[in-house]
């Protein structure tokens, strides 16, 4: 069959499909830049923030606030998952090494997967949900009530006396926190491993330590170290660019745990990348 | 469009037009992608002395305001403070120059972690950094008294009432002791009693602080007690400028429309 389209019909029909593809590359060419734009904002925000630390006086009693506000008042939150993480770990692995007669490894066993990988995965993710929202929401409530700009006018820098001081104290503290959670996770799974056994506290813990060595611990504190960076910088970085209305403090709280739990994830994927590489 | 007495009002010259004057602007241009906020706009403060600027929501006064603090960057134009052309400068001159300039926030801005002695304090520490601790004390006490609230001195922000937070506000606005104070909408949000005393305080601060202010507002309460010269915005210009006793008697629409 053929169909005879008049010129004028044509010319339509191909003007409609031209200016088709030119909103979609348009459209393309929007996100591109757009991601770029965002990509740029980020390196920027971070820039200055180094910036920040090594220029001027560093906000000292600000620093020791937010270590205390980080470090201290997460202790409940991880003591409990630190405790939860040992002891659910040595219930689930108990069985399977009594079925191959392995179960005095049971202790080195749950040393080396909670300094290695679940102690600091677990821990970092629970405190991208406590202190990446935490202080998302607070920059965040603080840019929507001007209280950053009266900083500003105040002649303080609120990158150096809120950036900074929050994303060093997260960097020191989350480390601490993923020790303290191991520390616990032992003795958590100790308990888990005297509710079928007996096996004293001591002979527990230097079965555990038998196991460890500088190989496991070294990565696992380096790695600590980022994901500390990581909350901070996603906290600050999405309450600091909050928008303006009171919407945007509940998207910036959102979006850090979101951002930093990610984040985390890939951090742990090139840690494990890279200690994959140290030999033994 | 100008009316016939707008424009006399416009050549009028100020009161206190023989005093020398703190800011100077000079066709001030400021753009927001294609919304031109502020267009030529040219502005004297003369020491001492309280000018309002009144006009519409969206009509740029905040903006003229953050753009005198270098919280905004202006697109062209000049900006000079204290003979500092605030356009130009870097950050640590431009810091120097804040010094010298209180702002007061629409919101109030009081720092929700802080006491009030602490939001007091920050300030001062940073920007009179020789003052010992009880000089420190004597100043945020002084302060504190003059907005009437010395028994607030270890609430927290949350514990005060909107009036409550914009004298907080004021005290920590002042106890810098700037040459300027720029005050963004001072009685939004108020009642009208909280409103009087606010515009009150405004006056007592310009006598106690010698200071000169720009008075963002369109509350007509406010700048009656207030104003020493009123300018009016309109799309980003200025509209009629004059004093108060100009303004009320204006035939002009969009005036009247403000002063009825």
């Amino acid at each position: 069959m053929k169909i005879n389209i008049p010129v004028s019909k044509a010319k339509q029909l191909a003007l409609q499909h031209t200016l088709k593809l030119s909103e979609g590359t348009i459209a393309k060419t929007a996100t591109a830049s757009n991601f770029l734009t965002r990509f740029a904002d980020v390196l920027l925000f971070i820039h200055h923030f180094i910036k920040e630390t090594f220029s001027g006086k560093f906000e000292a009693k600000e620093f020791f606030r937010q270590c205390f506000s980080i470090g201290y008042k997460s202790l409940p939150l991880i003591s409990v998952t630190g405790f939860i993480m040992g002891f659910v770990l040595t219930i689930q692995s108990r069985p399977a090494l009594v079925r191959f007669g392995a179960d005095t490894l049971l202790p080195g066993m749950v040393a080396v997967s909670l300094i290695r990988e679940m102690g600091p995965v677990i821990t970092a993710l629970i405190c991208a949900g406590k202190v990446a929202s935490g202080i998302g929401a607070e920059l965040g409530s603080m840019k929507v009530t001007e209280q950053i700009e009266a900083m500003e006018v105040s002649s303080t820098h609120p990158m150096r006396f809120l950036v900074v001081t929050r994303v060093w104290a997260s960097t020191l503290m989350i480390p601490l926190l993923i020790l303290y959670a191991d520390g616990l996770g032992i003795i958590g799974s100790w308990f888990g491993a005297n509710i079928k056994g007996d096996v004293s506290l001591v002979l527990f813990f230097s079965q555990a330590f038998s196991h460890i060595g500088f190989v496991d611990l070294l990565p696992a504190i380096v790695k600590s170290f980022f994901f500390g960076a990581v909350i901070g910088l996603v906290g600050c970085y999405k309450g600091y660019n909050a928008g303006r209305g009171t919407e945007s403090v509940g998207k910036a709280a959102n979006s850090s745990v979101v951002l930093a739990s990610l984040l985390i994830l890939i951090v742990d994927m090139i840690a494990v990348q890279i200690t994959d590489m140290i030999p033994v | 469009m100008k009316t016939e007495e707008t424009e006399l009002l416009l050549v009028k010259p100020a009161k206190a037009v023989t005093k020398p004057s703190v800011i100077e602007i000079t066709n001030l241009c400021k753009s927001f992608g294609t919304q031109e906020v502020l267009k030529n706009f040219s502005l004297k403060l003369y020491d001492g002395e309280n000018l309002v600027v009144l006009g519409k929501s969206g009509s740029g006064k905040s903006v003229l305001i953050k753009c005198i603090v270098g919280l905004l960057r202006s697109d062209s134009g000049s900006i000079k403070v204290f003979d500092q052309d605030v356009t130009s400068l870097n950050m640590n001159d431009l810091d120097a120059v804040r010094q010298k300039i209180g702002f007061l926030f629409q919101s109030g801005a009081l720092y929700d972690s802080m006491t009030v002695r602490e939001n007091l304090e920050f300030p001062l520490r940073r920007i009179k950094s020789d003052l010992k601790q009880n000089e420190i004390d004597a100043k945020i006490k002084e302060v504190l008294e003059n907005v009437g609230l010395a028994d607030a001195l270890d609430k927290m922000p949350s514990q005060l009432s909107g009036g409550m937070r914009k004298r907080i506000s004021l005290a920590r606005t002042i106890v810098v002791d700037p040459g300027i104070i720029l005050y963004d909408e001072p009685t939004t949000g108020l009642d009208p009693v909280t409103s009087d005393e606010i515009s009150l305080l405004i006056n007592d601060v310009q006598k106690k602080y010698k200071a000169s202010s720009i008075i963002i507002t369109h509350d007509i309460e406010c700048a009656r007690t207030t104003a020493n010269r009123i300018i009016m915005l309109q799309d980003g210009e200025v509209y009629a400028e004059g004093n108060i006793a100009e303004f009320e008697k204006s035939t002009d629409e969009l005036i009247k429309a403000f002063f009825k």
